[in-house]
């Protein structure tokens, strides 16, 4: 299945757009899609480990399972306020 | 009740926000643009946001905070977008009867936002280069 990732900030610089689709088998979970972005976006290489991820606007566990329609982001350290 | 805007903040609109006969007390917090960090100088800031969860994530917080205080009034207001030195990024209003409760409401608020809410800042340092920053990732 296609999964579309929305990126900001470092992330969304690094790869020089602010969404990108990455294929993951199904079912998939948080820790695969961290998988797949390293394999299909060299770019992103570096800052895969350092980030946290969204499903459906909730932070999720690398367990967290992601369904075929879920909106999923990656989320860099914040530092808004 | 929360906002996120790319225009100014307006501090007494905020406050006016939170004002009530029975407060006996009224936490403002505004976080502003700095000019050095460690010795660097900052021109100018730039924010983004996830827009979407961060409402979400800043509505949550107002609803934990009003649960774990008694609060009449709490107002939260995060600019987006480019600001000059000296502007405010983000305004934290809390009113209570009484003052313990509005200081460390607001205190567990401006902490908790700078944890979890998806907003981030990037620096346009003084000489010229750029640099979002995400504590804890370093080797960007």
């Amino acid at each position: 299945m296609k999964i579309n990732v929305k990126l900001f900030a470092v992330a969304r610089e690094r790869a020089g757009t602010s969404a990108i689709d990455v294929e993951l088998s199904s079912p998939a979970t948080v820790r695969q899609l961290r998988g797949a972005l390293v394999e299909q976006y060299p770019a992103l290489r570096d800052v895969v480990p350092y980030v946290r991820f969204a499903v459906n606007s909730e932070y999720a566990a690398d367990a967290t399972p992601i369904a075929p329609q879920a909106e999923v982001a990656i989320i860099p350290p914040v530092s808004g306020g | 009740m929360i906002s996120l805007t790319t225009s100014p903040i307006d501090a007494s609109s905020v406050l006016a926000g939170v004002a009530s006969y029975d407060a006996g007390a009224v936490v403002l917090f505004l976080g502003t643009t700095r000019e050095f960090t460690k010795g660097r100088r900052t021109a100018s800031l730039d924010y983004e946001c996830y827009p979407e969860m961060a409402e979400k994530k800043l509505a949550e917080l107002e609803a934990e905070a009003r649960r774990r205080w008694p609060l009449i009034g709490c107002s939260i207001v995060h600019r987006l977008g480019h600001l000059e030195l000296g502007e405010a990024s983000i305004a934290i209003v809390v009113s209570s009867p009484h003052r313990q409760d509005a200081f460390a409401a607001g205190q567990w608020l401006i902490d908790t936002i700078k944890e979890v809410v998806p907003i981030w800042k990037c620096e346009n340092w003084a000489d010229g280069t750029r640099e979002w920053v995400h504590p804890g990732l370093d080797n960007q």
